[in-house]
Order: C-alpha cells, then structure tokens, then sequence
C-alpha cells in the first residue's frame, strides 16, 4: 500500500478564487493510500518545496500528488523535490487544476467539485505508479550537415571548430549553394565569391569536416545521439583521390552542348566538368545524361588526356554507413517555376529572365563576363524592367504562386537596379512592386539610395502582361499612385521570382520524421523561443530550409544551430525517458501489429524459450522493444491485441484507475 | 452519343456559322447537340451580377433540363458557358443562393448535377482530340493559325477548369488536331474590348488591333475565337486578319463545311 501525500497550491488567486482549496485538501484525505493533506499559496516556491520535502521525511510518503498547474509548467520542478527528498520522481503525479479547472470555471462550488476529482483521479494512479529508471544512451559525436550552401558551410565550420567532426552531404558536385551563383551581397555590395570561396576552403581544409559531394541522404535510423545514416555518393566517374582538377578534360571533352546549370542554362558546358573555378571539391564530374563513352561506349578522350589517370568509366553508386549524434538540415531555397506565369512571357521571350538568371548576368564569371547583354540578341539594353513579387504573397485561391513574402527580393532587386545603373547610367530602370520591404541593418539606408542617388523609377504596381514583339517587350503595368495605366517598351524584364524549399526536403522530412509546413519549410520545435530546433530530438535547422532569409540571417541561424549541436555533443550521455513500453511476454502472441505502428521502428520479433506447465519448453515469437529507441508515443499500446504492450508510467490500468476514479 | 446544347441568342442571329459547324463536326464526331426547349437568353450581360437571381434562372432551368435527360449541357459561346457554368458552380457551393433559386423555381429543387462542358472541352475530354485527328479529310496543313481565347473562356480558372488561364494549349492542340500549326502569340487571352464598344468604340479598337498586330507579328494568317463578341470586335478594328470561328475551320478540316440538303 502506497503513502500518499496531497499538496494543494493557491497560486496566489489563480487557483483559490474559483476553487475552495481547503475542501479540497480535506477531501482528498478521505481518498484510499491518502495519509497526508494540505494546501499552500505557492507550492512551486522554496518555502512550498520544502512543504513538500518535510512531509515526504515525516510521513514516509511512497508517492505525492500536487493539485497546481499544467505538469507542463512544473511537473520536472516538483519530480525535482521529490528526488531531493529520496523519493522515486516518477512517484510524482500532478492533477492540474489551474489551466483544466480554475481558469475555465467561474463559480468556486464546480470548480471546487471538479478540482476535487482531478485530484482522486491522480490519487488513484500514484496508487498504482512504480518508481521508474531513466536509462542512458552514450552520445555519437559526430555531427551531419545536409547541404553544403552558405547555411551548412557556416553550421560545419562552427562545430567543427568546436573540435567536434562534421560531415557534409552536399548533393551538387561542389559546396557553395545559391551564394556562390551571386554577384554582389546586399546592403554592402561586396562580392559573393569573395567572401564565400575562403570559408569553402576553410571547410575544404579543416582537420575536423569530411565533404561527400554528389551525395545524398539514402536512409536515416536511430534517434537523438545516436542516428545511423546511409549516404549515397553517386558516381562522378572520377577518381577523387586522383584528379587533380586540372581541368584539362573539361577543355578536351568534344560534348559541348549540354545546358551549364551554374549558369542557369545561359550558356553551355561539357560533359565532364567542374561547376565553377573556386568549386570544392576541386574535382570534375561526369555527366552521365551526356557523355558518350557512358552512354555508347564511343570516346575516352577524357581518359586519354587525365595525367593524372583519374578517369573511371565503371565507377559505380557507393553507399556510406556513418553513426551521427546530431543532423542539420540545411537544404536550402529554389526560385520556384515561371511556367504558371506566362502573362510575363518566361517561355516566350528570351530577354524575360529572372533574378537569378540576372545575377550569372553581371557576374565577371557569368555567361557574358560581366557585361549586362540581352540573352536574345547580345545588345545593350537600355530600358530595363523588375517586377517583384512573383508568385510571392499570391492569394490562396489564385492556384499558383506562394502565400508568403519571399523576403529577399526586395533588397537583391534594390541591388540589382544599383548595380545597373553604376555600370551603365545611360539605363533606364524601372522597379514595380507591391510594398518595399526593407527592414534590417542598413537595408532601408540601401533601398533609397537607389531611388534618391541612382534615380531609378520605383513604381507602385503589378505589372499585368509583358508582350514580345519584335525585339522590345511591351510592358502594360499600372500606377497605383498616380492611378493610370503604363506602357513600357522594355529591352530585358527581370523576374523576382518567390522562392521555394528545395525539392529534396520533403522525402528528407519523411526520412527524418521531422516536421514540415504546408509550404514545405521544415517547422521549428518553437517559433519564438527554439527557432533552431526541429520538433524531432536532435534534428537541427539552418538557414532558407525554414523559411525565406537573406545571408547575414542565415549565417545567424547556422551559428545557433552550431551552438545547439555542439551542446548536444559535449554530452557523453543522454538521459532517455523511462516513459516507454515493454511487452509482456507471457500475453505477447506474436502478431507483428505493434511493430507495423511504431514509428520509430523501436519493436523487433524473436524468438524465444519459454518453459511450458509440464515441464517442457517451446519457443515462441514474441515482441521486443528497444527502450533507445523507443519514445513512448503509445501507439503500440493501442493497437496491441491481446494486452501485451503497456506503457511505462501509462499502463492501461492506471488510465483506467484515473477514469473509474474520475467517472466514480 | 447525345448531349444537351445550349446555343444562345447569338447563334441564332449574328453567329449563326458558330452553331451550325458546331452542330456538323459533332455529327461527323459521333456526338448529337440537342437544342434544350424553350431555352432562354443565358444572361449573358449580367455576368458580373452576383446578388442578382433573376438573371441566373434561364441558367438553372437550362441545366435542369439538361438533368432530367442525363446529358451534359454543352454551349459553344464563351458567355453562355461562362454564365452557365459558373451559375451551376453557384448551385453547387453556394447554398443561400441555391434556396433562393430553388425557392423561386418551385417543383424539383436542383443541386448542380449537371455536368457542364464547353464545345472544345467536349471534344477534348470526351470525344478526344485523337478522334478528332482521325476523323479529319482536309488536313489544314501548313496553315499558321493563331487561337484567340479572349477574357471569359478560360476565367475564372477556379470555377472554368479548363486550361491555365495564362498559358492554355485547348485550342492549340484542336489547331494541331486539324494538321494545322498553332501560333502561340503573348496577347492570346486578353480583352478584345467587350461590351466597352459600345460606349468607346475607340478604345475597344485599339484593343482588338493590339490583340491583331501581336498575333501577327508572331506569323498568323488567320484568327479563330469561339466568341461572338470577340469576333465582332476583332473584325470591327478594320485589318486584314480573317477571323472565323473555330468551328468553322473544324468543320473544313472534318470535309462538312459545304454540306447541302444534309438533315
């Protein structure tokens, strides 16, 4: 028989204004295994505490009930007490009578009357409660990172610097992300690559991060501290180890049609090639859509002219098994498609291209070398047109188009039109937008610079259609300030297409069992105060994977999710949850429901001998659980159908001892 | 197979070529159009009246009928099947407005059963535009003929469902059908000016010439629209851009344009 004792808190007024705290103290005496009752104003105080610590010395108390707050608030501040008082902290049940009772009613006799029954309800399951054992799980320290842009370099670099090793999966050829197609950084203007590139050799360099470029996440097992990845690295048909990234076979190869996607498809590459200059891995890449000798078996010149012999026609997919204690997601953004967007001529015209495009455009490296040249044509433009917001802050019944602000359109548009108008003051350049939205350090400072130094034509309005004909773009837009209709005949319409999670985060979501939002950006465990945290243990995010962000925010989020990783890792143990659920096997008949439920794929079957009554033996099949992994969701509890799973702290018979108490 | 049709006061007078291709090519297609009885004006020119009953009835007593013989309903005009289709949409989500209607009509009340089509979608989803291609005796070869969707074919997308509004590919894919090549041109489904006419004839003009010049710079030797009123306007900017219905030229192309004594 268990030893009970009931503390009852006021909470100042929030609980004794509307329940008779005292009639609920002398109440819960009556109850069976009661043996001491009483009520304070702040039980979660000091002086509460110790209420509560002298009255489990005193009367030998086996389990505690606290009448209080939601146990979301203070259950670990009173398992706490109790630990420090010797009693078991799973001896500690709280019946919440604040947020479920005396904030919900208003006249004190129900409240009093329903707080009296959570309490004989909570009395009835410490009756049944046993003391329970966390169990401990070492920490792998090692941490992964999920892409290699600006996000992930900066998250690797951080922990890896903290001494702890990082790999990085990145599933493009080299690391570097968006960042490395930009030309200029807002509000500062310095170029991308220059400050990109070192932090790529940096991580390229240090002792502590291993890169798997042209690699993607096959599978993911485990939990927090102790994750067992497969990476899949495809094959580049490239020795690693022994190219040298010469570049000598990029030049030599003889298929030079094939779209250059760093580009944007502005220009061609070939079929074996290193995606720019300053890539890292320094390494060429096969394409095996392209190349002949892959795809006919006729070539080989790249073979033939690799001093380095680094060349490998029957390199093969190659699967990688690596223990992780922490993953962060840093997947990044892709501008989203124009093709719903025809009314801007994206398909038609040549000289309708987007921001992105716009960038390789004045990119000393870019298709042109620098210099802003129609895609169509090689001319000089001279009338040139932005429009913002495309497919950002759509209307949700528009069936195209994103709801959201893409957040960064509006500074890289501001620099887009400086850029221009430095380079080339002959241009004209209009801005069409929907608001201006410039907040952050020197942003608005940036904006009105083009407007007030640069003189470029920032218009209030949507533009409606761009039409090719011949070689101008008659642009129809409308003024919302001065109320009438535009007609422009532009040279080149830039546009701000929104920006959307790339296509791999959703199958890695699922990988992952971490949460997504109906747009696809990863959830965060708190939109205020865990902005870094996936709700998923141990699963981080960093940067654009959790909605649309601009460098300086991304390099700020990819340092906290460093910080949160790295102190999960200086952790050599984890203290699990007790909570979890075991299976009886004597009821156990075998069936594989519990392990078709599990979500976290913690049941496994086998086999074992059971002594029979005549003194014989059988071997029967029969459940067990992995209390590492298991997170003690229930499900299995549920869906057993003979009884035989039960949840540690939860069994089935102390939830129906809450309801048969409750329903009394 | 027999379908329900609804012509629409147009076909009767101005745009009787519309109706009778229309009727022709479906024959040759295997489907029969039966002309509802006692049809009444769509209400065509009430379209952006939403509060307004009155205006919809002629709809629901149309797509009634259309209900009580099993048929879909089929028009050819872009108003009437605008106003049709988006007052069956109406009787289907809107249930303060379907008492109302149904309140006035009396007898059976009407849910929206009907299935509401227009000619090009009959003949791209039911009849199929392979079935097209295959029934066809003059191939339009080598003829550059840009379609003409104007504003209310394909708008509102949500309850048209038809085609992308911005980028639609039906009449382009019949063009193709009939071993013509479409010409895909940026101005294809914007206004041709519309009821705008008759107060600022200038104004519609210049609409429709814009519509004109764009399409033709992109190589067009003829315009085909499924709209009345497109075509009014379209014609009355005065180039020398033929503009036919599309039906028309589906009938060429199915060898019943020139068809005597046929019943």
């Amino acid at each position: 028989m268990q030893r009970i004792g009931v503390f009852v808190c006021w909470c100042g007024s929030n609980i004794a204004a509307t329940v008779d705290v005292e009639a609920v103290s002398e109440a819960l005496k009556l109850e069976p295994g009661v043996v001491f009752s009483t009520n304070y104003q702040y039980m979660c105080s000091q002086a509460g505490q110790n209420i509560i610590k002298d009255a489990i010395a005193e009367h030998k108390l086996t389990g505690i009930v606290v009448c209080s707050c939601s146990p979301r608030m203070h259950e670990a501040t009173f398992r706490k007490t109790a630990a420090a008082a010797g009693l078991n902290p799973y001896m500690v049940e709280i019946a919440n009578i604040r947020e479920q009772c005396s904030w919900v009613h208003k006249d004190v006799p129900t409240g009093t009357e329903k707080a009296i029954i959570l309490g004989k309800a909570a009395v009835a399951k410490v009756n049944l409660n046993a003391p329970l054992i966390p169990g401990e799980t070492p920490v792998t320290k090692r941490a992964l990172v999920i892409g290699g842009g600006i996000a992930g370099i900066q998250t690797a670099l951080d922990i890896a610097d903290a001494g702890f090793p990082v790999d990085i999966v990145e599933k493009k050829p080299t690391i570097g992300g968006k960042m490395s197609q930009l030309d200029k950084t807002f509000p500062t203007l310095d170029c991308a690559a220059c400050i990109l590139t070192p932090k790529m050799v940096d991580v390229a360099q240090h002792e502590n991060i291993r890169i798997f470029s042209y690699s993607e996440v096959e599978d993911v097992k485990g939990f927090v501290g102790n994750f067992d990845v497969t990476i899949k690295k495809h094959a580049r048909y490239v020795n690693e180890a022994a190219c040298t990234g010469c570049g000598a076979c990029t030049e030599k190869c003889p298929q030079k049609k094939v779209p250059n996607e760093f580009n944007l498809g502005m220009d061609n590459r070939r079929a074996i090639y290193i995606p720019f200059a300053q890539a890292v891995p320094k390494v060429a890449t096969i394409d095996p859509n392209y190349c002949n000798m892959l795809k006919n078996g006729k070539c080989g010149v790249c073979a033939k002219v690799c001093a380095a012999g680094a060349i490998d026609y029957t390199q093969k997919d190659e699967y990688i098994q690596e223990k992780y204690g922490a993953i962060v997601v840093a997947t990044g953004f892709n501008p989203i498609s124009m093709d719903k967007f025809d009314e801007f001529a994206y398909n038609q015209s040549k000289d309708v291209i987007t921001s992105l495009e716009f960038e390789r455009l004045t990119n000393a490296a870019g298709p042109t070398a620098g210099k802003l040249l129609r895609p169509s044509d090689g001319k000089h433009p001279h009338t040139i047109v932005f429009v913002q917001c495309v497919g950002s802050r759509c209307d949700a019944k528009a069936e195209k188009g994103k709801e959201y602000c893409s957040k960064i359109c509006c500074m890289y548009t501001a620099k887009h039109a400086m850029l221009v108008k430095d380079k080339y003051p002959d241009v004209d350049v209009y801005v069409f937008y929907i608001d201006v939205r410039t907040p952050g350090k020197n942003f608005d400072e940036f904006y009105r610079r083009a407007v007030e130094e640069y003189g470029v034509h920032y218009v209030k309005g949507m533009v409606g259609k761009v039409v090719p004909e011949g070689d101008v773009l008659k642009v129809q837009a409308s003024d919302l300030i001065a109320n009438k209709q535009l007609h422009i005949d532009a040279d080149l319409v830039v546009l701000a297409a929104a920006i959307e999670p790339d296509k791999s985060a959703r199958p890695l979501a699922t990988k992952l069992t971490a949460s997504m939002d109906t747009n696809d950006f990863f959830t965060e465990a708190h939109p205020k105060l865990r902005p870094v945290e996936s709700p998923t243990a141990g699963v981080f995010l960093s940067g654009a994977c959790q909605g649309p962000k601009d460098i300086p925010e991304t390099v700020s989020q990819a340092g906290a999710a460093a910080s949160k990783v790295i102190g999960l890792l200086a952790k050599d143990k984890l203290t699990g949850n007790p909570c979890i659920a075991h299976s009886d096997e004597m009821m156990c008949n075998g069936c594989s429901t519990c392990e078709r439920v599990c979500p976290y794929g913690a049941i496994t079957y086998m086999d074992k001998e059971f002594r029979m009554p005549d003194r014989t033996t059988a071997i029967r099949r029969v459940a067990s659980v992995n209390p590492a992994v298991c997170q003690g969701c229930g499900a299995c509890t549920v869906a057993c159908p003979s009884g035989a799973m039960n949840l540690r702290g939860f069994s089935t018979q102390q939830i129906m001892a809450e309801v048969d108490a409750i329903c009394k | 197979m027999k379908v329900s049709y609804f012509p629409g006061c147009t076909l009767k007078n101005k745009a009787k070529d519309l109706d009778l291709y229309a009727r022709r090519s479906a024959e040759v297609l295997g489907v029969t159009l039966e002309e509802i009885e006692n049809w009444q004006c769509c209400g065509g020119v009430f379209t952006t009246s939403n509060d307004e009953v009155a205006t919809k009835l002629s709809s629901v007593r149309a797509l009634k009928e259309a209900a009580a013989k099993g048929q879909p309903l089929v028009s050819v005009c872009s108003a009437c099947h605008n106003v049709i289709k988006q007052t069956n949409h109406a009787m289907q989500n809107d249930a303060f407005f379907a008492s109302k209607v149904n309140n006035y009509m009396g007898q059976e009340p009407y849910a929206g059963e009907t299935t509401v089509y227009h000619y090009l979608e009959l003949l791209r989803d039911v009849v199929g535009y392979d079935q097209v291609k295959a029934k066809v005796v003059n191939p339009l070869a080598g003829k550059k003929i840009a379609a003409y969707y104007g504003c209310l074919l394909l708008r509102p997308n949500s309850t048209m469902q038809m085609d992308d509004p911005e980028n639609p590919t039906i009449m382009e894919d019949l063009i193709k059908a009939m071993g013509a090549e479409p010409v895909v041109y940026a101005r294809r489904n914007e206004c041709c000016g519309g009821y705008v006419t008759m107060e600022n004839p200038e104004f519609a003009k210049r609409k429709s010439l814009d519509i004109i010049e764009n399409a033709k710079a992109a190589g067009a030797e003829v315009l085909v629209t499924a709209c009345p009123l497109c075509r009014y306007n379209l014609q009355k900017a005065g180039t020398d851009m033929p503009v036919v219905y599309i039906t028309e030229l589906l009938a060429e192309a199915l060898g019943v344009k020139e068809v005597t004594n046929e019943q």
